[in-house]
């Protein structure tokens, strides 16, 4: 049986038109502890989700299914549900693997699918969770402490040890170098776009009238922000021209250099894997979409994957904005996939969504949530070679990493006052499938964590494989149970101040 | 319970299994189907393959439809239907059955109409011919419990 870690609870409506998959499915994610819904009907799906608008925390979709495209359920739940999509498909032909991309789902899953990628799908779940609670903050904060990119998270998964995986881990490290060098220099406050933010800005765009015609300083100046620049509009402006252009047209990425595993066609495709590919292993992709950052922060990663010669394009990352349809622009109705969508671009280039341990850059932790232990604790129980600065894990769980400082898990998370605490307590109910041992850093990497929980249950070093999924989306092998606040995205502002106060939230 | 029958009985099971793989019947997705099976649902397995079972038999005939006449094929339909059984057969580790899709779906691909048969007739045999092989397997299974023994975890390498 695989070792690892996974939330009980976890909502997760699985739509496929196959049925054998669908019982399959079922079966491998009652085993993670999941509760499942099942469902042969894309149309059938989308009205479950309606019907029940939060009992939800992720979806997950064969792309191919006979009433709708896949990918059109994809954009429908994306778009009106803001929940994390993840595709499946027996193929994994590269420009399908970047459609799904492109229509926004947050991982592509390559069939025969195995349970340690179904383990892993809650982490989709605590990205979109963080990105959201990020965005209704809603103000500058400035960019913390970088120890925090040295924090490991890996994933569950099957344990693998250490020196299997060393020269993986030191090509990325190479590669991670490359980034943080880049991104450490030009340190600026980064605008979150906040919900209302947002809102402001649509708003604005629609009263100048043809978005393409509003410049960022006409923007700017109706949405009357004080603190807010020229730059940040432009570069949101630019983002969000480049989403309605996603929606409407679904451009062809060129470059990819997604390591796209296990395909029919092995000959032409291997240029595009990595040398790390594993063969057996079904590929997926960790779509990362981070927060918004500065145009000038952006640093153009232009990493190429020496085995494949393809070219990483540079950076652009793009914010995950709720829509939420009542709140109607008439520029919300155009994301709308279903209607046209006037092409407000000259072209240009489509959004890239690369593979995240790449692509993340050093995310600003909330300085006054990291609780002083915890850097020096990482530092020393930590094996030095995860916590240098130019450890590639995902930078978005610094934020993470600080929850865990004080995290009680046996303690349900109680301040959360969303009208859905009958849900809460379920969701948080955490087991932890492993049994705990406290102890110290060894060499497998079962790293102890903060307080001396046995958090990481499978150190997954193979998480350092390059194009490896598991390892790209690594974030936490656990979420802290405060954050499955089950439906409602956020918390109140009080209960935000009450939660930092306890050192139970993240931001 | 004869602890010498059901002894037998299980290197018959296991001798047999084996050989499913060793012959390409089977992959490791079966294996890993196998692993998903639990007291709670002992029977997880044989209920999944007769769901592919069933599937291929519909598949295949529509797609037999589809092939009929030859002035009017539709491919969109055969390359769908090839599709979705490739999808399926991956599910259970029917290596044989999925490696005939690999070849139908180039045949349609082409608009290769003779192909496209011919890879329906296979497709046909051996889905037919996984099933007798199955049904062989869990008859064994069932001897072993019925004789008092458990059926055992065999790792496939």
């Amino acid at each position: 049986m695989e070792k690892g870690f996974s939330p009980v609870g976890l909502r997760v409506l699985v739509v496929d038109d196959d049925p054998t998959w669908l019982k399959i499915l079922e079966k491998m994610l009652k085993k993670c502890s999941y509760e499942v819904t099942t469902c042969g009907l894309a149309r059938e799906a989308l009205r479950l989700l309606r019907e029940r608008k939060d009992g939800f925390d992720i979806v997950i979709s064969d792309v191919n299914m006979p009433d709708m495209d896949g990918f059109k359920l994809l954009e429908h739940v994306g778009l009106e549900l803001d929940l994390p999509v993840i595709m499946m498909s027996v193929d994994g032909e590269t420009s399908r693997v970047m459609k799904g991309v492109q229509h926004g789902a947050c991982d592509y899953l390559l069939k025969p699918i195995r349970m340690k990628e179904l383990k892993i799908i809650w982490q989709h779940v605590l990205r979109k969770k963080l990105q959201e609670v990020r965005d209704i903050e809603g103000c500058c904060y400035d960019v913390g402490a970088d120890w925090f990119t040295q924090a490991q998270f890996l994933g569950g998964g099957e344990d693998v040890s250490f020196g299997k995986k060393r020269k993986d881990f030191d090509f990325e490290k190479k590669l991670f170098q490359d980034e943080s060098d880049q991104s450490s220099s030009s340190k600026k406050a980064r605008v979150v776009w906040s919900y209302e933010l947002h809102q402001k800005f649509v708003n604005a765009v629609n009263q100048i009238g043809c978005d393409h015609k509003a410049g960022p300083k006409k923007i700017l100046d109706l949405m009357n922000i004080p603190w807010l620049t020229r730059e940040n509009v432009a570069s949101h402006l630019q983002k969000y021209r480049l989403y309605l252009s996603r929606l409407e047209k679904g451009k062809e990425i060129k470059c990819y250099s997604g390591g796209v595993k296990n395909m029919d066609s092995p000959p032409k495709d291997a240029e595009i894997n990595s040398g790390h590919q594993s063969p057996g292993k079904s590929s997926s992709y960790a779509f990362l979409k981070a927060t918004e950052t500065d145009p000038k922060q952006l640093a153009p990663a232009s990493v190429s994957d020496p085995t494949s010669g393809v070219h990483m394009p540079p950076k652009a990352k793009k914010t995950r904005i709720g829509y939420d349809p009542p709140i109607s622009s008439g520029v919300f109705d155009s994301l709308l996939p279903w209607n046209d969508v006037p092409d407000p671009l000259e072209s240009k280039p489509p959004i890239l969504y690369e593979n995240s341990f790449l692509q993340q850059q050093p995310l600003p932790s909330q300085s006054s949530y990291v609780a002083n232990s915890a850097p020096s604790l990482m530092q020393e129980e930590m094996k030095p070679s995860y916590v240098n600065e130019d450890e590639f894990l995902m930078p978005q769980d610094k934020n993470s990493t600080v929850i865990l400082q004080d995290m009680d898990l046996s303690a349900p998370f109680s301040s959360n006052a969303t009208s859905n605490t009958d849900s809460i307590p379920g969701s948080l109910n955490w087991e932890l499938p492993e049994a705990h041992h406290s102890g110290s850093l060894d060499t497998d990497l079962d790293f102890t964590w903060l307080h001396g929980e046995h958090f990481f249950a499978n150190s997954g070093l193979q998480n350092f494989q390059f194009q490896d999924y598991t390892s790209s989306t690594s974030l936490l092998s656990e979420p802290p149970p405060h954050l499955w606040y089950g439906n409602d995205r956020l918390p109140d502002p009080d209960e935000y101040t009450l939660m930092v106060d306890q050192g139970l939230f993240i931001s | 319970m004869n602890t010498v029958v059901v002894a037998q009985l299980q290197r018959q099971f296991q001798e047999y299994l084996v050989s499913l793989y060793q012959q390409g019947f089977l992959d490791n997705q079966f294996t890993e189907l196998r692993k998903l099976q639990d007291e709670g649902t002992p029977d997880f397995v044989a209920e999944v393959v007769s769901l592919f079972f069933d599937d291929c038999s519909k598949l295949i005939n529509s797609m037999s439809r589809s092939l009929g006449r030859p002035e009017s094929v539709d491919f969109k339909q055969v390359d769908s239907g090839v599709h979705q059984l490739k999808g399926s057969s991956s599910s259970v580790g029917a290596r044989r059955v999925k490696n005939v899709c690999i070849s139908f779906k180039e045949c349609c691909d082409v608009q290769n109409r003779e192909g496209c048969l011919r890879c329906l007739q296979q497709v046909d045999y051996e889905y037919k011919m996984l099933k007798t092989k199955l049904e062989d397997l869990f008859n064994l299974e069932q001897q072993i419990l019925q004789a008092g023994g458990t059926i055992p975890q065999i790792n496939i390498n």
